[in-house]
Order: structure tokens, then C-alpha cells, then sequence
């Protein structure tokens, strides 16, 4: 196992760099430029993982971001972990520690392998059959299929690293630096457009960079060393960005894309300290290439997963480009000439291959005669028909195909290898371009998807738009850019281009084997493992569309998206409905592309700025006093005040009660507050609220009710007359920016004539609430220069007046019942005032208040909290509110739907006060209301509002009741989970019916 | 994600906007004459269509201005905006 399989060096790889890796804690060599795969398959390591469902041993089977199998856990047990990262994609650094995964105990010795010899009752759709039956047992199957499902494990600890997100806007986006891109990128900068170049690589060229064959040439060089300069020009071309390891993730409409630029994946852990690990670019393009290339399809036959099976291209790449020879014995099996470019370019680096197994029969091109120039035995029109070795292949059989291509014949050969190379041809990488809404169309001489319809100013160029040859995409591409970019002209025009690639392709998408398929383990999604078998089997069940089939076999359905196998699937399922290919279309791409952690999605916006909350100017007083703090929108208000231990109830209880008997203190800053002023003011307010304004004197308070235009309550508050066309306008802390939304939308689109400006003010002032008995005597002492007495300064009027030098505003108004007092001051005096009316109320046992005693206070009074005791379906009758709804008005928003046949019906919820027939008994806000407990019960209505109050010393409560109006005094159950509580429905105003306390 | 191009600021990203759905509904001037059927058809009865629809927008964290534009439903391509009080673009 510990054979060394680096061949010829590489420039791509740094021999004098050594770095030490470890993989499932044996410590192995790899060099500074190698990825993970490349690092173990030169130390001849294929075995990597187990499969997701049978637990099959699994190998890498490609070099890029496809990767199914491969995929690792990276430094297990620590914060950093990761799971499902492509070995094919990490590139190695010291110290890196990667595990594999969905294997117990090991990944040589894999309990869960038992799966495999149980593979014929596991059949597609196992769970939804099997666990079905009986319901109630779903609980205990779940846990052992949530234990044995998964691929790798989440980390525990918070992730350490830093990641962020940055905008980006550029003219030209150019996805892919092969030779398309590059051509692209250089053209669009030279021509001026500021250009912006992305690859996942950390490497630019693409497949072309590392091609080193005398068979393709521009200009009379290998094509390689051509693309060289090109590169090494751009990089001297001012208005063109490049940026390598960056993934492109989403692509939007409107050109909006997301990209994942990888900044520290590829250091070693103790340098990635204070380093941003990934930076999400949104960017924002003009226009858009897509150069994203293509991806090598692989062949479906019986046992085509074993490790050491490859695909073609995989092999080339890792032999030119990391010098890394995937075996000794290579069996190259191809439907097209491809898989000839990898056994030239193994045969150039002195790696031995056995065979070359085409399934065309009639063959001939320049590439095929260098094969067999090398003697190298091809036997054309064969299959595989089957593979063996458990954990590494060690044999393929093979069968002459019939002339159909349906069934094999003869008799079947063996031949011993140690690495097999696949190769099904090309299929277009047009996942982003159908991300963005491009439709495709179906080409079919070559079997393959190629964009059609563009949804926004892009372009697909290279094999991602079905130009698989050197000549198509030199010649294709310098023309569909001039177009694009509307240039006169390019630098590639002339180009002389050699290449000796033959087009004709053999394409089988299940090949026949001499086994009943049911016998067969031909893999489609290899991540998934779902096999032909699996997708035929869905089609007998009666599936048809490729959607449901793909949800019922989970083809497609990995962390890789089924970046291999899902044209397969497609292609089995046309074949065996019968249907013509192309006309079920494909199943939908959906970013990302590859996937994203979490940090990089969530940026900065960790910890304390993951939901930021808004908090008053007397915030830090409230956290010095211990307060205990409820959400409130992004408001933080202050809930409780808890002393000496007190439990929630009991500090309620202590605050509620003196704020009757004395003095209460209440933070009020977070109610909305609205600046409304101009000539049309009144008139203004006459439309929105229910009640009339005209009238109210300048000076004073008045309550209001908003409705929206279906008659349903929106939003209440007080609002005050400051002058002649001025007024200031309170909403509920929660509904502040939808109600200045509304009145703005109404003033602008219904309203333009009246002459009306708002703005809002909510954190311009702080609000400090005093109320109680003892009230009066503490705010005149705040300000002694004011007139307090009932007749200057009576309930819900105000006054400007100063505290010190400084001006502030003074409502008298309530919303608990007491004799109350509003101050308004500028925010950063908030905290003074505040402090003051403490200091000053020490002598009355002043007590801070949070929003829980608030809501008792005004339950006792029987005043509504909008979105508490009304939904979007109160109508202010409902509220029993009506002496607010003025009868003289001609119109007002919602006016109208107070009298729609079904707002006028007798039997709708209205609000009702509730009192248990035990006055200790306290109700669940949120029960159920019922008149009777027959089944079937009918539910009458719900708790909305629910306290025991210590000033009355019973349990209070409100709640809406269908037809509660008319129900005064009768008695109606609360049915619990063991008990039943019998009420009495009351009027819902509880305490001082009469308001004598206002004036106390 | 759309770019919206605000009659008032000029281009700026979807995220600073909220739509407020079908566009051209007059609020009656006299609500209370209205039959319950001719109220409701104000008040509830909107249009899904396929293809183009004209949609109030609002530049809410902008400068707040409501505003009229033309999209196409199907992909999205927006044809053309115009102020509050302007008149419908006719192609």
C-alpha cells in the first residue's frame, strides 16, 4: 500500500516542498500543489469512503468539484471540522487531518457493509415501504434511520474562523478560466469593460493547461504553452480582476451572482489565525460568460463503483497534472476518443496501460492510430460487463456488443488491471446558466443538454455550450464574443488550430450485460447510491415524471447534486418509458453549485449581530437594575424587575400593586411616534383613524383606532394636537414602521392633494411614564415651573415646557387608569429624567415597571393590546369599541367593511372579560372557550388576555367569544388537559369603571 | 434579485423595496354608496397574470416614494416605471 506512484515531475507540483498529511491517522507525503486524491493516489490509496445506503467500499472517480466518493471528514473532533469535503478539490497542507466518513469501525473493516449482501430487500423507495407500518412505531425506527443516515458529522463547538461578504459590480463576468474563459477575459479587458475573472482552481487554464500532446496545436504549439502566454499576458491587463478559488454558487436573475472565494482552505491551521477563511462575492454583472466547461460522463454497467475505477479524463489529468500514475495495470473504457488522450498522455509519462475497451466498432482517427501505433490492444465494440476486487478493482470482464448495442454476445473475456478508466463522453456544465433561468435545448447526435433561451445579457462559450473540440471552440468563440461584446474585432481570428480529435460516439446510456439486470449493481448516482435497477424499478411503480423519479430513487439528490450521473438517469428513463429524450426536460439545478458552510452564508452576522435589537436611551439603567427583558419587534423592553429572588409573578404582583397604591415608573420609549404636520393634518387623521379630529383643540390628547380598509383593527395610540396644523402621533412599539408605511402609501397614492408631511421621530425622544396616586407629586417636583392642577393641565392634555434648560413635551395621558404623566424629552436626556423621577419618588415608593405589569394594569382597565387581544379579524364592534367608530363621518379607511354583510353577522368573536368561578384559578392565555363539552365540542372563542390581579385580588381575564356580547353573566368552560375551569363572562373593563382614578 | 430603476433615485437593488401588489386600483371616492359585491371587487379581487402586470413598488429604504412599474411575470424583465399619477406606458 505504501507504493510510490509519482511519475514525472510536474511544474504544477513543488518536489522541493514536502508536506506531511494525515489520513485516517497514519501519517503519509504529498507536495506543496497536490490536492488530497492526488497526495493518496500517489501513495496508491483509492479506498476513501463508504457508500451512503449499501456502505460499499468507494474510491475517487474524479479530479474536480463532481467528486461523488471521495469525500472526507477534515480534522475530526475539533472545532475546524468539516464533513463531506471533496478530497478531490482540498488542497493539502501541513498538518491537514482528514478522516473518512459513514464507516464503523473503519473504512477497511465496515460494519454497514452488511447492507450490501442486503441490497436485494433494500430496493428504491425501502424507506417510504417499510417504515410505513405501523405508524406509531415511526419514532423508534427514526432513531436507528437518523443514526445509520448521514454522511459526515456537524461540528460542535463554534466555528473559529472569520468569513464575510462583499459586493462586487463589473461589466463583464467571466465563470471558468479554461481556454474559452481565458480568450474571454482578455478580449472583454483589452476592449475596456471592467472584467471580472472567477475559477474554483487554484489554477488558471482549465484542462487545456495541462495538455501535452502533439495532436493539438494553435499556431504551430502544443496547445498547452499557447494558453500559457495568454495566461501570463492577462495578468498584465489593468481592468481585469482574477480571482482563483472562487466557486460561483448561484446564479440569479438580473445578472445577481454569488460566489464563494476560498482565502485560507489551503494554509496550514496555525497560519489562518485573524485571516477572513471565505469571502461570499455578490456580484452584480453587466453581462456574464459562462465558460464553466464540461464535466466527463461515466459509463453504467454491472460493478462500475469498485475503487481504482476513474474516469478517463480524472486519470489524465492526475498523471500531467500532479504526476501522479493511478495505477500500474490501466484499462482505459470509452465510448468516444477521449479516453485516447489519456492513454497517450499515460504512455508519454511511461505508464503502463493493458487495453482500451471502445464500444464503437467502426473507428478510425489520429489518436486511435497512436494507440495502436504503441501496440497497445483495443478491442472495439466490447463492453465491460462486470468488474471484480472488493476494495480495489482487480479485473473487468468483457463482451462484444451486438450490432444494436442491446445485448452482448460471444463470450466473455478478463482482463487483470489495477485502474480503469471511464468514459461516456461530455456533458455541458449548464447548471448556472439554468440556475439563472436559461432554458436548454436537446441536441441529438451527441446526446447532450446545451443552453437555448437566455434569460439576461450572458453567453455560454466553450464545452459548456457544446463545443467539445480544440478547432469548434477557437473557431465558435472568438465570433460569439465579437457579437456579445459588439466588437469589430478580436485577437483570435487566424488562428491555425490542429486538432486530431474524432467526434463519433457510441452512446449507451445502461450498457447490456449477460446478467437479468435485476442481478446487476450498474450505478447511476454514486453518492446516493442509486443504481439503473432503482430507476427502472420507479418506472414499474408507476412513476413517470423525472421529478417524482428522482425524489423516489434520490438520484441527484447528494451534496454533489448528481454532477455525474443524472443525464444517465434521464437517459434510462426516456429509454424505458419509451419517450424521446429531451422531451421530459431535466430536473432543476438549484445553487449552491457546490456546497457552502454555513459561516460563509451568514458572514459577520454572528453572535451578537446575528439579530440585532434596538434598545431606549434608558436601556442601561434597566440592566443595571437587573430588569429581566422581552422582544418586542427589535425592541429590548424591560419585562420585570425582579428583587431579592423574586420569581417573575411575584415581582409583577409587587409592581402592579404600587402602582395603584403609589407610584409606578414605566420606560414608554419604544411606542412609535410619528411627526405629522401641514395644512391638511386634521383632515389627514379624519381619514385614518375612526373617530373624528377636527374638533380636538390644540393642546390636547386624543385616543384613536386605525383600521385597515377590510374594517379590521390595525393599530391604536394617542395622538396629540401640538399646534394648529401639527400633531404627534403614537403607534404600538411593534407596528411604528408598517403604520408610517400605510399613512405614507394612502398620502401618496389615494391622497397626493392633501398637503401632509410625516416623519418619524420614534428615537428622537424618550418617553418616561410616572403613574399613580402619588404621580402629580413627583413630576412637579421634576418640574416645578409647571402648572399641574386639573383645571390648567387636565387628563389628555399636554404641555411644552422645560426640565432645566432643556425643552421638553408633557402628555397627560394613561394607559393603566392612574392619574399618569407622560415626559418626552430629546433621547439623551432620557436617562437624567428618569434618574430624576426615581430620586425624587424614593419618598413614595416609586417602583419601575416592566411591559408584564403594564399589560395587567391595562388588563384590569380592560384596554385592548393590538396583536394580543385582536388578530387581523377585530373589528372595532367586535372589540365592543363602538363609541369610538364615529357615525358622522363620511368616510374613513375601513369605514365601508364595518357594514359588510359578514361584519354586521351577530355570532362573530367578540371580546368579552372572563372570571373564573375560583378567583385564585389563573387562565392559559390561548385556551379554548367552550359552552359545552359534548362531542363534537364547538369552540366558542380562545384567552387572549389572562393575569391574577393584585388590586382586585382575582383572576382576570379577556378572551374572545363568538357572539360573547350577548352573553353577559353566563357560563362557559375552559376545557384543560385534566381539569375543566368553569367562567363567567364579564364586562371586560374590571376596575373603575367610572375613571375616578385619572383625577385622583 | 431585480434592479429596479427607483423614477426617483435611479437604479438600486430589489432589497431596498417592497412591492404592494396590483397596480391602478382607484381607491372609490364614495366607499359608502358601493354595494357589498362593488366593495369587495375593490377590496379583495386582484390579478395573477402571466405575462405583463403592472405592480406598485415603494422605495422603502430609500426615499420612500411609491411608484408604478410594468413586469413581466414570466421572466421577470421589468418594461418600464413611472411615477404615482403618470399614465400606463401603452407598449
Amino acid at each position: 500500500m505504501t507504493k510510490n506512484l509519482r511519475v514525472k515531475t510536474s511544474k504544477y507540483i513543488d518536489e522541493t516542498y514536502k508536506i506531511s498529511f494525515k489520513f485516517n491517522g497514519t501519517t503519509y507525503y504529498g507536495y506543496k500543489g497536490d490536492t488530497l486524491a492526488s497526495a493518496l493516489l500517489a501513495n496508491n490509496i483509492h479506498l476513501v469512503g463508504r457508500s451512503f445506503k449499501y456502505h460499499r467500499p468507494r474510491g475517487i472517480m474524479t479530479a474536480g468539484s463532481e467528486e461523488p466518493n471521495a469525500i472526507v471528514q477534515l480534522h475530526k473532533n475539533s472545532s475546524r471540522t468539516e464533513p463531506n469535503v471533496r478530497a478531490t478539490e482540498i488542497e493539502i497542507y501541513e498538518g491537514l487531518e482528514a478522516s473518512s466518513q459513514n464507516c464503523w469501525p473503519s473504512v477497511n473493516f465496515d460494519i454497514g457493509g452488511i447492507n450490501n449482501f442486503l441490497s436485494p430487500i433494500l430496493p428504491a423507495g425501502f424507506y417510504y415501504k417499510t417504515f410505513m407500518w405501523p405508524a406509531s412505531f415511526w419514532e423508534k425506527y427514526e432513531y436507528f434511520i437518523r443514526k445509520s443516515a448521514g454522511l459526515g458529522k456537524s461540528p460542535t463547538e463554534p466555528d473559529p474562523d472569520i468569513y464575510e461578504h462583499k459586493y462586487v459590480h463589473c461589466d463583464v463576468l467571466v465563470i471558468g478560466a479554461g481556454i474559452s474563459g481565458i480568450i474571454a477575459a482578455k478580449t472583454s479587458a483589452k476592449s475596456g469593460f471592467k472584467t471580472l475573472l472567477v475559477d474554483e482552481k487554484p489554477y488558471l487554464g482549465g484542462s487545456t493547461i495541462y495538455q501535452n500532446s502533439e495532436h493539438f496545436k494553435i499556431n504551430n504549439q502544443i496547445s498547452s504553452s499557447w494558453l500559457d502566454k495568454e495566461i501570463n499576458e492577462i495578468k498584465k491587463i489593468k481592468n481585469l480582476e482574477v480571482k482563483t478559488r472562487t466557486s460561483v454558487s448561484a446564479f440569479h436573475g438580473y445578472n445577481f451572482l454569488l460566489a464563494r472565494e476560498n482565502l485560507t482552505d489551503h494554509l496550514p491551521l496555525n497560519q489562518r489565525n485573524n485571516k477572513i477563511r471565505h469571502r461570499l462575492l455578490k456580484i452584480r454583472s453587466k453581462k456574464v460568460i459562462n465558460a464553466t466547461g464540461s464535466l466527463e460522463r461515466p459509463l453504467i454497467f454491472d460493478n462500475n463503483d469498485r475503487p481504482g475505477i476513474l474516469l478517463s479524463s480524472a486519470i489524465e489529468k492526475y498523471a500531467n497534472l500532479y504526476g501522479v500514475a493511478c495505477g500500474e495495470k490501466n484499462v482505459l473504457f470509452t465510448n468516444n476518443d477521449s479516453a485516447y488522450e489519456t492513454v497517450i498522455s499515460l504512455n508519454q509519462k511511461g505508464i503502463n496501460v493493458e487495453a482500451i475497451i471502445d464500444n464503437r466498432e467502426e473507428i478510425d482517427s489520429k489518436l486511435i492510430k497512436e494507440a495502436e501505433n504503441n501496440n497497445i490492444k483495443i478491442y472495439k465494440g466490447y463492453t465491460v460487463v462486470n468488474t471484480s476486487g472488493y476494495k480495489r478493482v482487480n479485473q473487468v470482464s468483457i463482451m462484444q456488443l451486438s450490432k444494436d448495442g442491446q445485448k452482448v454476445i460471444g463470450t466473455k473475456k478478463s482482463i487483470d488491471c489495477d485502474c480503469l478508466g471511464i468514459s461516456g463522453g461530455w456533458t455541458p456544465a449548464v447548471h448556472l446558466f439554468t440556475q439563472s433561468g436559461g432554458k436548454l435545448k436537446f441536441r441529438d447526435e451527441d446526446q447532450v443538454f446545451i443552453p437555448n433561451i437566455y434569460p439576461s445579457d450572458q453567453i455560454s462559450i466553450g464545452s459548456c455550450n457544446g463545443e467539445f473540440t480544440l478547432d469548434e471552440i477557437l473557431t465558435t468563440t472568438p465570433k460569439t464574443l465579437k457579437e456579445f461584446l459588439n466588437l469589430k474585432k478580436t485577437d483570435y481570428e487566424d488562428l491555425e488550430i490542429q486538432s486530431s480529435f474524432n467526434k463519433s460516439k457510441r452512446n449507451i446510456w445502461l450498457l447490456p450485460s449477460d446478467k437479468i439486470i435485476g442481478k446487476t449493481k450498474p450505478f447511476v448516482d454514486y453518492q446516493n447510491d442509486a443504481t439503473a435497477k432503482d430507476i427502472k424499478l420507479a418506472l414499474r411503480e408507476g412513476f413517470r415524471s423525472i421529478e417524482h423519479v428522482k425524489r423516489y430513487t434520490t438520484t441527484g439528490m447528494g451534496t454533489d447534486q448528481g454532477k455525474l450521473g443524472n443525464m444517465h438517469a434521464l437517459g434510462i428513463i426516456s429509454e424505458t418509458a419509451g419517450t424521446k429524450m429531451g422531451e421530459s426536460g431535466t430536473t432543476t439545478f438549484r445553487p449552491p453549485y457546490t456546497p457552502l458552510t454555513f459561516g460563509t452564508i451568514v458572514g459577520r452576522n454572528v453572535g451578537e449581530y446575528f439579530d440585532t435589537f434596538r434598545k431606549t436611551p434608558i436601556h442601561e439603567w434597566h440592566v443595571e437594575n437587573k430588569a429581566e427583558f422581552e422582544n418586542v419587534g427589535q425592541w429590548k423592553r424591560a419585562w420585570y424587575y425582579p428583587k431579592d429572588g423574586e420569581n417573575m409573578h411575584d415581582a409583577v404582583q409587587r409592581e402592579s400593586k404600587a402602582a395603584r397604591d403609589s407610584a409606578g415608573i414605566l420606560d414608554a420609549s419604544t411606542l412609535g411616534k410619528i411627526d405629522i404636520q401641514g395644512t391638511d393634518a386634521s383632515e389627514f387623521l379624519n381619514r385614518v383613524y375612526t373617530n373624528a379630529w377636527s374638533k380636538l383643540a390644540v393642546g390636547k390628547c386624543r385616543y384613536g383606532l386605525m383600521l385597515n380598509e377590510d374594517g379590521m383593527v390595525y393599530d391604536d395610540g394617542v395622538t396629540t394636537r401640538l399646534g394648529e396644523n401639527h400633531y404627534i402621533m403614537t403607534t404600538t412599539t411593534g407596528g411604528a414602521a408598517t403604520v408610517l408605511g400605510k399613512l405614507e402609501d394612502y398620502l401618496q397614492t389615494e391622497w397626493p392633494e392633501l398637503d401632509v408631511y410625516l416623519t418619524s421621530v420614534t428615537d428622537h425622544y424618550a418617553t418616561v411614564s410616572v403613574c399613580g396616586p402619588n404621580s402629580k407629586k413627583i413630576v412637579s417636583q421634576v418640574i416645578p415651573d409647571l402648572d399641574f392642577s386639573d383645571g390648567s393641565f387636565p387628563h389628555m392634555s399636554f404641555k411644552n415646557t422645560k426640565i432645566g434648560k432643556i425643552k421638553c413635551r408633557v402628555m397627560r395621558i394613561s394607559f393603566t387608569g392612574e392619574h399618569s404623566y407622560e415626559i418626552n424629552i430629546q433621547a439623551n436626556y432620557g436617562k437624567s429624567v428618569w434618574e430624576k423621577c426615581m430620586e425624587v419618588g424614593k419618598e413614595f415608593n416609586i417602583t419601575p415597571y416592566g411591559t408584564e405589569t403594564m399589560h395587567l394594569l391595562r388588563a384590569e382597565k380592560g384596554f385592548i393590546i393590538v396583536g394580543q387581544d385582536t388578530d387581523a379579524t377585530m373589528t372595532p364592534i367586535d372589540l365592543q369599541m363602538d363609541w369610538i367608530v364615529s357615525k358622522k363621518k363620511y368616510d374613513f379607511i375601513g369605514k365601508r367593511s364595518l357594514y359588510r354583510s359578514d361584519t354586521i353577522k351577530e355570532d362573530r368573536k367578540q371580546l368579552v372579560g372572563l372570571l373564573t368561578e375560583d378567583p385564585k384559578e389563573v387562565l392559559e392565555e390561548g385556551a379554548q372557550i367552550v359552552a359545552d363539552i359534548k362531542s363534537p365540542i364547538e369552540m366558542l372563542g380562545h384567552v387572549t388576555s389572562s393575569y391574577y390581579s393584585p388590586n382586585l385580588k382575582k383572576s382576570i381575564a379577556l378572551g374572545v367569544v363568538r357572539g360573547g356580547k350577548n352573553m353577559m353573566g353566563q357560563k362557559l368552560i375552559i376545557p384543560m388537559e385534566n381539569k375543566k375551569i368553569n367562567v363567567i363572562v364579564a364586562d371586560p373593563v374590571f376596575l373603575d369603571k367610572e375613571n375616578k382614578r385619572l383625577n385622583a | 434579485m431585480f434592479v429596479i430603476n427607483c423614477p426617483y433615485c435611479g437604479e438600486r437593488e430589489q432589497s431596498e423595496f417592497k412591492a404592494g401588489g396590483e397596480a391602478h386600483i382607484v381607491r372609490p371616492k364614495q366607499p359608502t354608496e358601493l354595494s357589498d359585491d362593488e366593495w369587495a371587487e375593490y377590496l379583495f379581487m386582484r390579478k395573477n397574470i402571466k405575462g405583463i402586470q403592472f405592480e406598485r413598488w415603494v422605495h422603502a429604504h430609500g426615499c420612500r416614494k411609491w411608484f408604478n412599474l410594468v413586469r413581466d411575470t414570466s421572466n421577470d424583465v421589468i418594461k418600464a416605471v413611472y411615477k404615482m399619477g403618470e399614465k400606463p406606458p401603452t407598449k
